[in-house]
């Protein structure tokens, strides 16, 4: 590359047409620039074109009317009365309450086979290697029809299994013992979330200062009065009731407890079991690269098994887990859109139905689309945040 | 758990005795050595023995000794005297052919078979490296070609089959392997285009892979079905197949662009310098120079995104194109045979357990020999 010294713009303009690279390098951007514009535009002239002739207005202006169609398992207050935007509303929290409690279960479930692939003892990790095999190797949706039919072979109500108190599994989804989450009780809570993080807070502050004076701090009693004991002020000077309501079968159907809909519970096995599979190659391939040294070091030094684990080997672990991780998390709330294969619904299901009923397809798509990059893009970020604080700290 | 933290390497204990020679004493020692190693292994093993014991046991006796595997007809009568005792495995042999092949002519259907069988031969050959090349381009060309011949027909006095007759096990490979054939040089050039010098044509790149990892394949699916007839301009009337044909192009191209951008990302820099050195051109610098060396590194995460493409065709039930597992969904609808779908999901599952383990093996095959020994 020759370095140009510009000394009039005109000589510029000149050695810049003589620099070959530079002059192929606009004009292939222009072309391919031009042909994406020009396909846009083309596609875009016949959309409203179409749209014209069949007489669908553009716009997102149908949010506003009446929706018109029952959800079954909402966890917001619907009717078919309300608007389309609540529908999307409920469907959005639906999509979270899979994606999000998946994301946990999975998380627990893949680490825990992860472990136990990696066992000394042979029938376990025989075990989990043929779960991961057969999981991984079957699509998805295959699974959760399979898990959909099995959940409506199950006995009816009358007949349900019980196999501890309380708990009722039947042709009618998972029946549990529940506690409200409502008024006063939402106070408690929320209390004890608030008190979670400061501990962690806390915990961060005492490790600094024992990092300074070398003195360790007890941090549980500060803990368990941030956690338990200003909660529990809270809830007796709030008069909260912490009664659980055991479900009862009357007539046909439970009453009471908290109930896991047939869709919603075998949605949640197909995705949590499918990505506890690749989770648990993940969990296996980080504990391996934590080089065999750490393992003799830390043994070495005669520390104890939980301790090696918590302190040597697993934060060396989590650095290669993390990334990989990531887009398990990503990949998991994404298929959580094939609940509308079993009819759970979800964002991407009401979409379709409001889709079908008014055909407004372009918005109702757009905001699919939308709602998941919102969501990919706050898992990204999060898992981004915590993987730069699990990096290796370089001195 | 037992003992991560006791032995990751080498599960296998020193200083036990080595001196057991005969077989019995041989059985006990490696009972010793990997299921009773120690207190918490010896319960968890029995444990397992317990419950594994248990579920095969009702395994078998669902599967094979309660199972009915022939009925005459639709006399599914004694099969559904047996329902959650016994298998119904007759409905295989009654069902497979529309399962496999869907509503293609009942009489053409050696031609999907066929067809199939080429695909798995196509397969194979991919895997050899001493196929791969200029050669393993023109095998997939002639191969793709054979295989359209022998699904449309029309010529060699072959009866004409439309596309919306097609179904099965051939729709499914069709979908995974032309998705694979156009996804993959759409994936080199955008993966080319995500790490070039143009800003313009660099944005561009990104915002499509961003834009197509970022969303659920559904909506894809959704848009090909839906929204793409309305993007077409008056009597241009796309085939349903073919549009999700274009859904899986586009989106095995941006997740294909990504593996091999890493790949890329591993050629050292002086590759790059002793191409431009020599005075070639962009295009032949990455052609000859940049790209074998580049997909060779990601061969194995390759193949991993191809069994996930390939299980990920099944989709297209959402959307109601007749693929494997839509025959399978929609063969149980017959009345007579409603409450069996346990039995056709299995069969459905060994097929595509087949594919994909066969090719998981292949790549761990890859990984093994790539690792330096």
């Amino acid at each position: 590359m020759t370095i140009s010294t510009p000394r009039s713009p005109r000589r510029a303009l000149w050695r810049f047409l003589q620099d070959r690279r530079r002059l192929n390098g606009l004009l292939w951007q222009l072309l391919v620039v031009g042909i994406v514009i020009a396909g846009v535009g083309w596609l875009w002239s016949n959309a409203l074109h179409n749209l014209s002739v069949r007489r669908i207005s553009t716009g997102f202006a149908f949010l506003g009317r009446e929706a018109g169609m029952p959800i079954a398992d909402s966890w917001i207050a619907y009717s078919p009365k309300d608007a389309y935007a609540r529908a999307f509303l409920a469907g959005i929290v639906n999509t979270l309450r899979v994606a999000v409690i998946g994301i946990v279960l999975a998380t627990v479930l893949g680490t825990l086979i992860g472990i136990a692939r990696l066992s000394s003892n042979w029938l376990l990790s025989r075990l989990a290697a043929v779960y991961v095999e057969v999981l991984r190797d079957v699509p998805l949706l295959l699974q959760l029809l399979f898990w959909y039919v099995l959940m409506q072979g199950l006995p009816a109500a009358r007949t349900a299994w019980k196999p501890v108190d309380g708990v009722f599994l039947s042709n009618r989804g998972l029946v549990l013992p529940s506690v409200p989450i409502e008024g006063a009780n939402l106070w408690v809570i929320g209390a004890a979330t608030l008190g979670l993080i400061a501990s962690y807070f806390l915990r961060r502050r005492l490790i600094a200062q024992q990092m300074a004076d070398g003195r360790t701090r007890p941090l549980w009693p500060y803990a368990l009065l941030l956690v338990v004991g200003l909660p529990a002020l809270l809830s007796w000077t709030l008069g909260a009731s912490w009664t659980v309501t055991f479900p009862e079968l009357r007539g046909f159907n439970f009453v009471g407890g908290l109930t896991l809909a047939p869709e919603y519970f075998a949605l949640l096995i197909a995705l949590v079991t499918y990505t506890s599979a690749f989770i648990a190659e993940i969990v296996r391939s980080g504990i391996q690269a934590v080089h065999v040294g750490q393992w003799d070091a830390a043994k070495a030094l005669g520390l104890r098994r939980s301790f090696m684990l918590r302190h040597i080997v697993l934060p060396q672990a989590l650095r290669v887990i993390i990334p990989p991780m990531t887009s398990q998390y990503l990949n998991l709330t994404k298929n959580s859109s094939l609940a509308v294969a079993v009819g759970y619904q979800d964002i991407v299901s009401i979409a379709n139905t409001t889709l079908n009923q008014t055909g407004q397809a372009i918005e109702a798509i757009a905001l699919i689309m939308l709602v998941f990059l919102t969501i990919s893009l706050g898992i990204s970020l999060f898992m981004n945040w915590y993987n730069a604080r699990i990096a290796l700290v370089e001195r | 758990m037992t003992s991560v933290a006791s032995a990751p390497e080498n599960p296998l204990p020193l200083g036990r005795p080595q001196h057991r020679r005969t077989l019995a004493g041989r059985l006990i020692g490696w009972l010793r050595a990997n299921l009773f190693a120690s207190i918490p292994s010896s319960i968890i093993s029995l444990l397992l023995i317990a419950v594994l014991g248990k579920a095969l046991i009702s395994l078998v006796q669902w599967g094979y000794v309660n199972a009915i595997w022939i009925v005459s007809g639709d006399q599914t009568g004694p099969c559904r005297a047996l329902r959650g005792i016994g298998a119904c495995w007759a409905v295989i042999p009654e069902k497979y052919r529309f399962i496999l092949f869907g509503t293609y002519p009942f009489n053409e259907q050696w031609r999907p078979a066929l067809a199939t069988l080429t695909f798995i031969a196509l397969f194979y050959f991919s895997t050899r490296p001493s196929f791969w090349g200029r050669k393993l381009v023109l095998l997939w060309i002639g191969a793709l070609a054979l295989i359209g011949v022998l699904m449309w027909g029309g010529i060699f006095d072959l009866t004409y089959v439309s596309q919306d007759r097609w179904g099965g096990l051939p729709v499914t490979l069709i979908l995974a392997t032309f998705g694979l054939a156009f996804g993959f040089p759409l994936g080199i050039l955008v993966a080319l285009g995500r790490r070039s010098k143009l800003p313009a044509i660099r944005s561009l790149c990104v915002l499509y892979v961003e834009l197509i990892r970022g969303v659920p394949l559904i909506s894809l699916l959704f848009m090909a079905s839906v929204m793409f007839p309305l993007f077409m301009p008056d009597g241009v009337n796309i085939d349903k197949l073919l549009r999700a044909q274009i859904a899986f192009v586009l989106y095995a191209g941006a997740y294909l662009a990504e593996v091999i951008r890493g790949g890329l990302q591993a050629v050292p820099r002086g590759q790059y310098d002793a191409a431009d050195a020599l005075g070639l051109s962009y295009w032949k610098k990455n052609g000859l120079i940049i790209l074998p060396q580049a997909i060779r590194h990601v061969i194995p995460p390759l193949v991993n995104t191809f069994i996930a493409f390939f299980k990920d065709t099944s989709l297209v039930l959402i959307i109601g194109i007749f693929d494997l597992l839509t025959t399978a969904k929609t063969s149980i609808i017959d009345p007579a045979w409603q409450s069996f779908s346990v039995e056709v999901y299995i069969f459905v599952s060994l097929i595509y357990f087949a594919f994909c383990f066969a090719m998981s093996r292949y790549s761990r095959h890859l990984e093994a020999q790539a690792r330096p020994s």
